[in-house]
């Protein structure tokens, strides 16, 4: 069947902001959607409300609009735009439940818009609980016993019956949310009841456990015409248990025999055939490891995350080819783009062994609790290729960047056997790291197996790491010794290390390159997509023989890893971004990543793509192929920083500004040097490396003082300390989590204005895009701030101040492409926070509000190029004047991170964002704050606010109180606030703390009552403390919990207006664009 | 013990010596199944080959009783990368290297199978041979010698040496109805992997193979109602006798189903032509396309050779299905007899079963000639 002519536009709904379960992996499907259609000629129209995206970029779709996701915007966006269909399957589970809104509704029926690809009654018997239960039970599909329940009782009444564990898991929650295995009646309690709640049709799923079975996914495609492939099956390392997104997966499986994969496989093809699902879809089983019996776990009728990987893994373009079969087209009817010559309809034939590793934010977060289960709790996560599993191994731990370059995590070395052996029952994130020491130690792999029924393969594959790695540390350092580690993946630093040898057997020991082709080189592919191995044969070289052009300059672009808190998506934009202006201006691009998420790892981005990690040995190994002319650092976030010095090292020229720069900025001394060069004030500050210092330091700098590791990114491990009991706490924290060869920062705290202004300089000149003004005061990341384009409350005086300051450091640094400053404006005047002399978080975000394309300008100018000749002018863009305001409103995934203090600080800890554009700064701000989550209901009978403010914020909070209580709120503080507000003369009612008798704050919360809880309090993330518990109550229920008064003051402002952001212009940024020539 | 793995254009792969040790000669060629390597090592279709798997962990769930496709290993060699020593799944039985060694293979490990696959790709399938004896780096008085055995190697006699000794019959094991009597298939045993007598076991055949010699009148002593021609090895065009005593099956009007060289030597009874393959179609993950439905299912193959569907004269029949890739002949329907054949697998094991339907077809058609008579 060939390609449905009546369809000529079609509308794409993006996932939103990245959050824990929803990452990049939509971007990147909904950037292929987004280019498969315009190959196709059809006019596209994106929505998403995340900017940091590609797809959301000018270049991709025709119409762009950064909104809110509210079934009310799409409406109206369909009716500017008039699209004949929407494609709802590749935004994530956000784009498919606001899809079959619309489509439920009537609205699409009305409005006479198609719903390509899928049908809501498909979707329902997918995802509702007891029609997806039918419908298995019709197909003859083997299902865990269980029962879906609206009420708690009922769910206690059947977990009798079916016997204890149970696995709790909400419908229409994404990545489980809300869910969990509980073990006893009590815990079913308290998670049935939080479930219930937070499953918007009030609906769980109460199952038995089957905890220790084998994991195992697959990826099916099916069309139109009937047609079904599977491209991809995946076993999980961890088995039944831990989340899916939580999990070490391989890929294919590794333990099944072809009866086993057969008879899944043929189980996943009957369902996607039964749903008539046209596109992508991911099957979930569970496999009892000694038998056939098995059972299906969950069905997602979408692109997913799966998805996403099972396309790096074999690639198969997933996401593109399911949009041509929404489009009509069949799976022969597409070619196979890796071999040209191939059909899309085969199922994908690996040679190599992938493996995924998950990327948890519990570095940052110290005091969470890292214990995994049915809810996701990963940011990112990284992809490993190799042609042993090791080798994959190996690479993935390296690609993960926690410091690790085997297996082997310091603090369980120190742990006695017998405790090793006890923390294997601890199923946290650490737990192959506990499994491989307890390898090392010799313990028996069936008591191993025992407790964590992980398969004996993975035992006696990690086994061999182990033996390797004490192998390396006992005798000579043989060449023998030295291959076998090489062909396992040790590192040439990792090997010296263990062995303790001065020099290696083999000098300059280099990695080659094998091709991932999808077809195991049955056919002859044009894929440039690389792994390294060992072996003698280097495809890559081949490659390049064949395929590059020797009159293009060479550069090497280098990803920004897995996706952290920190370090998002943004940092792929302009990864990408990167690439392709080197394209088009005559350079070859050659990108190195390790993340199966990203458009960057999509193997027609660059010239040509290595999926290894970043690491000093493995990017050696890349360029003694590639010989490339130069690299580009300064795209990729910290991970392409941090190689900056191993290039200058080796001597590969850095496009753009010198790695010399970049230690300016980040090391102490230099930067004040530099400071004073400059002519620029800033706090007074130290550099320590012990306890001691440091006291000493904050005495002399007077508390309060900010403290942060030197070399880090999105506040790691940053705080705000107040007094010498704050300063002993995290020196002992940071000392435990950082490599301290680095110093730790101490900076008088200033409080007042933050800002921020990103530029992009010549050597010469500059340009300022915009700057960017928080709505937070200092003390809270930029990162988890507010921020608001063009400044709302500066003077000008104060721009002309910043924009000269930029300048000086611009031009004192040598900036070539980007640079990052931020600033604190106190009593009109302007402090120097930091500077970052490379891509930030907010390039995408400000190049997609101004207009100006600021990585392209960036790219330009390093390869010579001048600001003055791009047509952009110098200095601060259009005077600082902009047609819009442009709000971003950062996004958190606290519900999933149990444990976690909300209480914003100088540590980031948002996962994502989203941005709010409109006319003017209210309309803009309540764009941001619905886009972000924020609900707006107007207050019910008996609505209430909570507030619990610390006494200087005290007087502040008064005037918040007067406004909510106006607005129909009754205000309910704790014993000080109240006291407070009632001496103001503002009706308040004190409620008990948590600690005091009941009913109290807790009660008051379970009350449903509560819309809104301002809470600002000097200490936090020690979980065990009354003011985290009482936040993380709040999270838990769902509550909008402020912790910092300007964020309430923007809220409560923009909760007297009317509501209706749908009410508000929507904006194509698409026309704030020049169309590129 | 380092193995050795000569090719015919004088490469020489070293690696370490799997199963047996010695030297075997023969067509080197590459499977790309991911799983199945039980079922591909004991499948006879590859007799006279040595068989290299793409995929580089093999062994790794290790060799039980169960899912062997014939009583031996056929091939004369096995290539992998890395043959699993401590394997798991709850079947296993015994290791990879156990498996060859009591099946007398001469394997080789931890040589670049992709390397290889690349230049079997590229050259197509060539000869060569695995030894362990000596180091042809080293000696090149041997090496000459074996590169003697190696350039004239050809497959022959293949289905005679594969095919079974007497017949045998094998009762239904399912699919029949209360008191419903069995339908009596033979099957023309030309190298026939075990699944396909299963598969007609469970639809409620009664299964007679033959060996691959069998006559028409040793067909028509059985009164059988439909006649399975099995997959098998070697070059199709070679069996003159078995062609000429299909085609004489055939005339009888009996509903017959063919796969693989049954497919084959079916079209060269019907007077098509057979050709080589450059380097095959060895794996689970082939696209054949059905005319008839215009669905294209995903199949198990194993195939050097193929019919060339234009050879295939038009008051005989027409060509069903085509490979989705490179449009080779996938099946072809008979109109002159009431028969139908596939070059695929319909009967998997390895591989995909999308098209195990096929014998649901075949029972059909024996039951509505049965029903005409």
């Amino acid at each position: 069947m060939p390609k449905d002519p009546s369809i000529k536009k079609v509308l794409v709904i993006g996932s939103g902001p990245i959050i824990i379960g929803q990452a990049a992996e939509f971007d990147y499907s909904g950037t292929q959607a987004c280019r498969a259609l315009k190959s196709e000629g059809i006019e596209t129209v994106l929505v998403n409300s995340n900017p940091a995206t590609i797809m959301t970029d000018p270049d991709i779709a025709d119409h762009v609009y950064i909104e809110p996701l509210t079934a009310a915007v799409i409406e109206k966006v369909i009716e500017i735009e008039k699209p004949d269909a929407i494609l709802p399957n590749l935004g994530g589970q956000m784009g498919l439940n606001l899809s079959m809104e619309l489509a439920r509704s009537g609205y699409l029926d009305r409005s006479g818009v198609r719903l390509l690809a899928c049908r809501p009654d498909t979707i329902d018997r997918a995802e509702d609980r007891q029609l997806f239960k039918d419908t298995m039970e019709k197909l003859h599909q083997p299902i865990i016993p269980s029962k879906v329940v609206e009420d708690l009782d009922d769910a206690l009444d059947f977990a009798e019956v079916i016997g204890y564990p149970v696995i709790v898991r909400p419908a229409f929650t994404m990545g489980g949310t809300g869910g969990g295995i509980c073990e006893d009646r009590e815990k079913l309690h308290e998670i049935a009841t939080n479930g219930l709640r937070l499953s918007p049709i009030h609906q769980i799923l109460v199952e038995k456990c089957i905890a220790g079975w084998k994991e195992i996914e697959y990826e099916v495609m099916r069309d139109a015409k009937g047609n079904v492939i599977t491209v991809c099956n995946m076993e999980n390392m961890d088995p039944v248990g831990i989340h899916t997104g939580d999990s070490i997966v391989v890929a294919p499986s590794q333990t099944l025999s072809d009866k086993e994969y057969q008879m899944l496989r043929t189980a996943a093809l009957d369902i996607i055939t039964e749903l008539g699902i046209e596109g992508g879809c991911n099957c979930q089983f569970a496999l009892k490891p000694d038998s056939f019996e098995y059972a299906v776990i969950e069905v997602n009728p979408r692109v997913s995350r799966s998805s996403a990987l099972a396309s790096k893994a074999t690639g198969y373009p997933i996401a593109k080819v399911a949009t041509k079969i929404a489009l009509g087209y069949t799976l022969d009817e597409i070619t196979n783009d890796v071999t040209g010559e191939t059909c899309a309809c085969f199922e994908p034939a690996l040679d190599y062994v992938v493996v995924k590793y998950p990327k948890w934010p519990f570095d940052k977060f110290v005091y969470a609790d890292k214990s995994l289960g049915t809810q996701m709790m990963a940011t990112g996560e990284v992809m490993a290729i190799g042609n042993n599993f090791e080798h994959a191994m190996m690479k993935a731990v390296s690609s993960t960047e926690l410091g690790m370059d085997t297996l082997t995590l310091p603090a369980f070395e120190e742990m006695a056997t017998e405790e090793i052996i006890e923390h294997l029952h601890v199923q946290d994130s650490e737990r192959a790291f506990c499994v491989y020491e307890a390898l090392k130690r010799g313990v028996p792999h069936q008591t191993i197996y025992d407790i964590t029924k992980i398969d004996w393969w993975f035992l006696d594959k990690l086994q061999h790491l182990a033996n390797l790695e004490l192998g390396l540390k006992n005798g000579e350092l043989t060449r023998e010794k030295y291959l076998e580690a090489k062909k396992y993946g040790f590192l040439d630093k990792t090997i010296l290390r263990l062995s303790g040898a001065d020099r290696l057997p083999v000098e300059n020991y280099r990695a080659g390159f094998k091709m991932v082709d999808t077809c195991a080189a049955e056919f002859a592919a044009k894929t440039p997509y690389f792994y390294s191995t060992y072996d003698e044969d280097n495809e890559a070289a081949q490659f390049i023989a064949e395929h590059s052009d020797p009159k293009k300059k060479k550069v090497l672009v280098f990803g920004s890893g897995p996706i952290r808190i920190g370090q998002g998506i943004e940092f792929d934009y302009c990864s990408v971004h990167a690439v392709w202006t080197l394209k088009e201006h005559g350079c070859e691009a050659i990108l190195v990543n390790n993340n199966p998420e990203t458009v960057s790892t999509d193997f027609d981005t660059g010239d040509r793509l290595y999926f290894d990690p970043l690491n000093p040995e493995s990017v050696d190994n890349i360029i003694a192929t590639e010989k490339p002319d130069a690299c580009v650092v300064q795209f990729g976030g910290q991970t392409a920083i941090k190689l900056a010095k191993h290039m200058d090292e080796i001597g590969l020229p850095i496009l753009g500004t010198p790695a010399d720069a970049i230690d300016e900025a980040e090391d102490r001394e230099r930067f004040d040097e530099l400071l004073e060069r400059c002519g620029i004030p800033r706090p007074e500050g130290r550099t320590v490396f012990t306890l001691d210092e440091a006291l000493k330091a904050a005495q002399e700098v007077g508390y309060p003082v900010l403290m942060r590791p030197s070399y880090v990114l999105g506040g790691q491990n940053m705080i705000v300390a107040y007094n010498s009991a704050d300063v002993i706490e995290y020196m002992g924290v940071i000392t435990a989590h950082v490599d301290m060869s680095h110093p730790v920062l101490m900076d008088k705290y200033i409080l007042g204005t933050e800002c921020e202004v990103d530029a992009i300089c010549d050597g010469e000149d500059y340009l300022i895009p915009g700057v960017m003004e928080h709505i937070e005061r200092t003390g809270i990341h930029s990162g988890d701030s507010i921020s608001v384009y063009p400044p709302y409350n500066f003077s000008r005086k104060v721009i002309d101040t910043l924009v000269d300051y930029t300048g000086r450091f611009a031009r004192e640094l040598k900036v070539v492409g980007l640079v990052n400053v931020q600033y604190a404006v106190q009593d009109g005047k302007v402090y120097v926070i930091e500077v970052n002399p490379r891509s930030s978080r907010t390039v995408p975000y400000i190049s997609k509000v101004t207009g100006v394309p600021m990585v392209d300008l960036a790219v330009r100018c390093s390869l010579g190029e001048k600001l003055k000749d791009m047509g952009y002018g110098t200095g601060l863009w259009r005077d600082g004047q902009s047609p819009y305001y442009a709000v971003k409103v950062p996004v958190f995934s606290f519900e999933k991170l149990h444990g976690v203090d909300t209480m914003l600080g100088p540590e980031m800890k948002s996962t994502g964002e989203v941005l709010g554009i409109a006319p003017n700064f209210h309309g803009a701000m309540l764009k941001g704050l619905v886009g972000a989550g924020y609900q707006f209901k107007r207050p019910g009978p008996g609505s209430c606010v909570i507030i619990s403010v610390k006494d200087s914020d005290k007087a502040e909070a008064a005037d918040l109180a007067w406004k909510l209580h106006d607005y129909g709120y009754k205000i309910y503080g704790t014993a000080g606030t109240a006291r407070y507000l009632n001496s103001q003369m503002i009706p308040c009612s004190t409620v008990r703390q948590m600690s005091g008798e009941r009913p109290n704050i807790i009660d008051l919360l379970e009350s449903g009552l509560v819309d809104y809880i301002i809470t600002t309090s000097p200490h936090g993330r020690d979980p065990h403390r009354d003011s985290v518990k009482f936040r993380r109550k709040a999270t838990e229920l769902s509550i909008p919990c402020i912790t910092a008064l300007d964020t309430a003051r923007v809220l409560v402002d923009e909760l007297r207006g009317d509501h209706d952001v749908s009410k508000i212009e929507l904006v194509d940024i698409s026309t704030l664009h020049r169309k590129k020539s | 013990m380092n193995a050795y793995l000569v090719l015919a254009n004088g490469m020489v792969f070293t690696g370490k010596s799997v199963g047996c040790p010695g030297t075997t000669v023969g067509e080197v060629v590459f499977a790309t199944g991911m799983v199945g390597f039980e079922e591909t090592l004991t499948d006879p279709s590859y007799y006279g080959q040595i068989i290299t798997q793409t995929y580089p962990l093999i062994g790794n769930y290790g060799m039980n009783s169960e899912d062997m496709e014939s009583d031996r290993v056929w091939a004369r060699g096995y290539i992998v990368r890395e043959a699993c020593t401590a394997p798991s799944n709850f079947r296993c039985e015994m290791t990879l290297d156990e498996f060859l060694k009591k099946n007398r293979v001469i394997g080789i490990e931890g040589i670049d199978t992709r390397r290889l696959t690349r230049i079997l790709r590229e050259s197509g399938v060539m000869n060569g041979a695995i030894t362990t004896e000596f180091d042809p780096g080293a000696d090149a008085e041997k090496l000459a010698a074996l590169m003697a055995e190696i350039k004239p190697y050809a497959v022959t006699d293949a289905v005679i040496s594969v095919t079974c000794r007497e017949p045998a019959t094998f009762e239904p094991t399912g699919g029949l109805a209360e008191g419903e009597q069995p339908l009596n298939v033979a099957l023309l045993d030309l190298g026939c992997k075990k699944n396909i007598v299963r598969c007609l076991r469970k639809r409620g055949c009664r299964v007679t193979v033959l060996p691959g010699t069998a006559t028409a009148a040793d067909l028509a002593a059985l009164h059988a109602d439909g006649l399975m021609l099995s997959n098998g090895p070697g070059d199709p065009a070679e069996n003159v006798e078995i062609i000429h005593n299909i085609r004489e099956m055939l005339d009888t009007g009996i509903p017959t189903f063919g796969i693989c060289l049954g497919h084959q030597l079916t079209a060269l009874a019907a007077g098509a032509k057979t050709t080589k393959l450059k380097y095959g179609h060895r794996g689970a993950n082939q696209p054949a396309t059905e005319f008839a439905t215009g669905r294209t299912f995903i199949t198990s193959q194993n195939h050097g050779y193929a019919v060339m569907g234009e050879t295939l004269p038009a008051d005989v029949g027409a060509v069903s299905h085509v490979n989705a890739n490179d449009k080779t002949c996938e099946g072809v329907a008979y109109t002159k007899w009431n028969c139908f054949t596939v070059q695929f697998h319909p009967e998997a094991s390895g591989g995909p079963k999308d098209t195990e339907y096929l014998f649901d077809r075949f029972v059909e058609r024996m039951k509505q000639a049965k029903g005409g008579l």
